[in-house]
């Protein structure tokens, strides 16, 4: 093989930063390619996806609102992910959440006053985090792999939404149809920018960000993530077991998704809905992975998500491409980020291999 | 009185359009976005409105330049798909499911020159219209045909979500049954999904070993269709003619057409005579059509069902029309009484005769 | 039980069969693959190109031959591109198979789009003589389609071949322990190659047990999420074939059990009766995970880690 990779001895510190880089330029010539092999004009195809979404106030606002979600799951599940906690199931506990912020607006539709909504967002938290128990438990207790039971309760999850709406708390003005009743302005989230859907929840993301940083880097649990997260062995010779580990990092993950419900209810939606989420809990995976489970890397990875992802609509308003074809490009946009990264810890040779490698 | 604007508008909007067609000469086209909540590709709900789209498109070649975006979430992504068609210039938008009902409302009254069209909802505003089609006239008269073939006297209906929508159709395809024998019983089955082929297989194939044999679905794949060709019953299609997938099973199909809407509703805006209006059409504006029946149906089960079609056409018969029980045997609609569409538009009970269960 | 009542469950059993071969399918396929320790999330992507490549054969009219082994060629041509990213370029296995997802269920609808609409005959079911006619079971067991007559052989030769045969052994060692097996000298990519693209193939034939048998027609995303069902049965099989086409059967099983719960008007909102498939695989995994000795021998020690030939 011409192309060999060969290992730095260090991670290269300016490819950190250069491979994303290099991964969109290669995006940018083999997305025209794509483009103009379907009859579509490149430039304008790659402007709308890339360009567009954001060169209004109002784009750059929903970009924000779109990767706030993204990046709140994001950081949760990443940090589970460095502990080896495989937990698939931030949509379900999105939808909790989602569906105890929703349920705590409705109890306290009759009342007005600013703590309603702190109290619909802690609501969500505590929702999220409890549906995350379940797994924590069966995984503690019965030894029940995460993976598992977090992917089935998010089935689980969507039903329950769905008899909720479809039932119990159908909204009494709604004809029967399947929505809640539209919660109050007590219980919404206020707008950070008028004439937008931008909220102040969005301020959660880089607070987040930060807060998991500093477990991360700070803190003896942060350290006993890491090392569990390498050798689950370790742990138990330096005197702590991964229980913890797992426990921790559900809930914390769990309660971000549940954050993140609560605040898709109450903010750009404004009432409970069979479907709360397009996914968020499993792109969230994506943007955790692509932000190199680094807290500051997921809030980036996020907001290149949320763009490619309005990119994908905008892009067939403005040239009528296919559903299937945004989404066709989207997954080679990952693709080539997800490579790009080999630049980090591998320099590309294109000699001939010395030695016949495996 | 819901209903009465509902009517007068459709005709006021069909008489100008026929009567106008083509002095509308501006120089930019039109513009008019459609939003559907699946893929064009799933042959059912969103594919019969992008059919329409693209009638719009063959009419009116030149004046009208159409844009669709397909697989909207019901979310929070409706909203700023929506607005992003209002914004880039399109001047009739139509958003074709439930869920898109409070975006649609949002941007309607941001852009209060843009006129929008939602599908299936109530909220109504002056720039804001609504549609939908009466399918449950077609489910009655295929229930009627269903009735009469039925041996075991066992119905089925695939279902997807327990909405009024649904629930309407179940019970106009059981009175349509049971207006002509009076033994038949239908057993639904929810999905929970719209669109899940092998989900909508295993529901047909469930029903069919409890002895159902005719199947009725409102879910949009023709895999039960299918699944009652191979075990040879009968099914009845549902948003397109499915005959294709069942050359022997298909009996109808309830078929979709929003073309006339769509085309109407265009040249309204075409000529400056566009209103907000509430449309709730049938059989009589080939909303709703029945497929072209199987051959080996009987002859005298074929004229009855279209005779139903007729009379329901002719506004003789309407399927809704008492005495009429629900499960518990309590009486809902008087004798000789016709339900209201504001108690049709939000109906949650199931009729007698249907063998099912829906949350409260 | 009456005559009527034992067709009844006859057709059941028949239909548990047909709900589970695609589960089965695929799950023993992403089994394989993660024995050698690679997590490759992308099964769905891999399920529809199979699907949408096996149909489109058929309805081109080359026959059922080419088009069962064009689903599995196209599965396979998918877990490739998972390979030369995951594998060659050492990138994230997890995020790597969702975009696999994201890619292959774009790519399908798009290859698709003239194929919708127009149907294609079913694979025909090739009754055993003799056995088909035994009540009860024989259905199920005897009266199928060759893919289904496949995945009941696929179980017991994939438990031979890992734990029984040289060369599932080697895979194992290479899942078990990148580095010692690369020390004793087995090329670890190459094996790891090999066990990617045996997974794509057998979510290829279980996308084309769909778009041929079990719904014989092409419509975007009809695999509607059994990829990710699938996955999770590995998890539940413990990474034992036996399991996992118990698991499959368990699943599918449930489901058809809930469609005619309902038919039978039990009165349980419909919602809680569709929870019950998740709900079993959930406590059926808690039963038999609660010796944990036996599920930590199970799991491949380097399961979705990144091997390093240079080290």
């Amino acid at each position: 093989m011409p192309l060999r990779l060969e290992a730095r001895a260090e991670p290269s510190r300016a490819m950190v930063f250069a491979a994303p880089v290099i991964a969109i330029a290669a995006t940018l010539c083999l997305g025209g390619i794509l483009f103009a092999a379907l009859g579509f004009d490149p430039f304008t195809a790659l402007a709308a996806f890339f360009i567009e979404p954001v060169s209004t106030v109002y784009g750059l606002s929903e970009l924000l609102l779109k990767a706030t979600p993204l990046a709140l799951i994001g950081v949760g599940l990443a940090l589970g992910f460095r502990g080896n906690v495989w937990n698939i199931g931030a949509e379900g506990q999105l939808i909790i959440g989602a569906v105890a912020g929703g349920g705590m607006a409705l109890a306290l539709y009759d009342v007005s006053g600013l703590w309603v909504m702190p109290c619909v967002l802690a609501a969500g938290v505590a929702g999220g985090a409890a549906y995350a128990a379940v797994p924590a438990l069966l995984r503690t207790r019965f030894h029940a792999n995460e993976i598992l039971t977090s992917l089935m309760l998010n089935y689980v999850a969507t039903l329950f939404l769905g008899w909720l709406v479809h039932g119990p708390w159908r909204s009494p003005e709604g004809y029967n149809f399947p929505e809640s009743r539209m919660f109050t302005d007590s219980a919404l989230l206020p707008l950070l920018v008028e004439g937008t859907r931008l909220h102040v929840g969005v301020l959660f993301a880089p607070l987040a960000a930060f807060a998991t940083w500093v477990i991360v880097s700070r803190s003896f649990l942060g350290f006993q993530i890491k090392v569990i997260g390498m050798t689950p062995a370790a742990g138990s010779f330096a005197g702590f077991g991964p229980r913890r580990v797992i426990w921790f990092t559900l809930m914390f993950g769990g309660g971000l998704a549940g954050l993140a419900g609560a605040m898709e209810v109450a903010g750009p939606i404004g009432q409970l809905v069979p479907i709360v989420s397009p996914g968020y809990g499993y792109t969230a995976i994506i943007a955790a992975f692509l932000g190199r489970l680094h807290p500051f890397g997921i809030l980036l990875s996020s907001l290149l998500l949320a763009l490619i992802y309005l990119g994908g609509d905008a892009a067939q308003i403005a040239l009528a491409v296919p559903f299937a074809v945004t989404q066709v490009f989207q997954g080679m946009v990952l693709f080539f980020l997800l490579a790009a990264d080999v630049l980090i810890r591998y320099r590309v040779r294109f000699d001939a291999p010395r030695s016949v490698a495996s | 009185m819901m209903m009465m604007t509902r009517r007068a508008g459709l005709a006021a909007v069909l008489a100008l359009g026929l009567g106008a067609a083509g002095s509308a000469l501006a120089a930019e086209p039109l513009k008019v976005g459609f939003v559907y909540v699946g893929p064009i590709g799933d042959y059912g709900y969103s594919h019969q409105h992008n059919e329409g789209r693209l009638a719009v498109e063959k009419r009116f070649v030149g004046k009208v330049k159409t844009t669709y975006v397909e697989n909207v979430p019901e979310g929070a992504d409706a909203e700023r798909v929506i607005r992003q068609l209002a914004q880039t210039g399109h001047a009739l938008i139509f958003t074709t499911s439930f869920g898109f009902m409070n975006p649609t409302a949002k941007v309607a009254r941001q852009f209060p020159k843009v006129k929008f069209e939602h599908a299936t909802g109530y909220l109504r505003g002056p720039n804001l219209a609504t549609y939908m089609a009466r399918f449950y006239e077609g489910r009655y008269a295929s229930g009627v045909a269903a009735g009469r073939l039925t041996k075991s006297n066992k119905l089925g209906y695939i279902a997807s979500f327990p909405i009024p929508e649904v629930v309407r159709g179940a019970n106009a395809f059981t009175l349509g049954a049971r207006s002509v024998n009076p033994k038949a019983e239908v057993r639904v089955v929810w999905v929970n999904s719209w669109y899940d082929p092998g989900k909508e297989r295993e529901a047909a194939e469930a029903l069919i070993a409890q002895g159902v044999d005719v199947i009725a679905q409102h879910t949009d794949s023709a895999a039960p269709v299918q699944a009652a060709d191979e075990k040879g019953v009968w099914a009845i299609g549902q948003a397109s003619d499915m005959s294709r997938f069942g050359p022997r099973s298909h009996l109808t199909a309830i078929v979709d057409d929003w073309s006339g809407y769509y085309i109407a509703r265009v040249q309204a805006v075409l000529d400056g005579a566009w209103t907000s209006t509430d449309t709730w059409r049938g059989f009589d504006a080939g909303m709703v059509r029945l497929a072209p029946f199987n051959p080996a149906v009987p002859a005298a089960v074929k004229a009855e069902a279209l005779k139903v079609e007729d009379e329901i056409k002719s506004h003789k018969l309407h399927p809704f029309t008492g005495p009429i029980k629900d499960q518990s045997g309590k009486e809902r609609v008087a004798p000789g009484k016709v339900m209201a569409d504001a108690d049709l538009l939000r109906m949650n009970w199931f009729v007698q005769g249907v063998i099912g269960d829906m949350p409260k | 039980m009456s005559d009527a009542e034992l067709i009844t469950l006859s057709a059941i059993l028949a239909a548990m069969v047909r709900a589970a071969t695609p589960l089965a399918f695929a799950a023993l396929g992403e089994l394989v693959t993660e024995r050698a320790g690679v997590l490759n999330l992308g099964l769905e992507g891999m399920m529809l190109m199979g699907a949408v490549a096996a149909f489109g054969t058929a309805h081109a009219g080359w026959g059922y031959a080419p088009a069962i082994a064009a689903g599995a060629a196209a599965g396979a041509a998918m877990a490739a591109l998972f390979g030369l990213l995951a594998l060659t370029l050492r990138a994230n296995q997890v995020a790597c198979g969702l975009a696999l997802s994201i890619f292959g269920v774009g790519l399908s609808a798009f290859l698709g789009k003239s194929l919708i609409g127009s149907p294609v005959t079913a694979l025909p079911a090739l009754p055993v003589p003799g056995l088909a006619e035994i009540p009860v079971i024989g259905a199920a067991l005897f009266d199928q389609d060759i893919l289904v007559y496949a995945s009941f052989l696929a179980a017991p030769a994939l438990h031979w071949f890992l734990f029984k045969s040289r060369r599932g052994l080697i895979l194992r060692a290479v899942g078990e322990n990148h580095d010692a097996a690369h020390a004793i000298g087995y090329g670890v990519l190459r094996v790891r190659y090999a066990a990617v693209l045996f997974g794509g193939a057998m979510s290829g034939l279980a996308g084309a047990y769909l778009s041929l048998a079990y719904t014989p027609m092409w419509v975007e995303n009809m695999s509607s999420g059994r990829g990710w069902i699938a996955l999770a049965l590995v998890v539940f099989a413990t990474w034992r074939p036996s399991r996992a086409i118990l698991g499959a059967y368990l699943f599918g099983g449930v489901t058809i059990l809930q469609l005619h719960a309902q038919s039978w008007g039990i009165g349980v909102p419909s919602q809680a009766l569709a929870m019950l498939p998740y709900l079993a695989t959930v406590a059926v995994l808690v039963l038999i995970s609660r010796d944990e000795t036996k599920i930590k021998l199970n799991a491949p020690a380097c399961l979705g880690k990144v091997f390093h030939s240079g080290r």
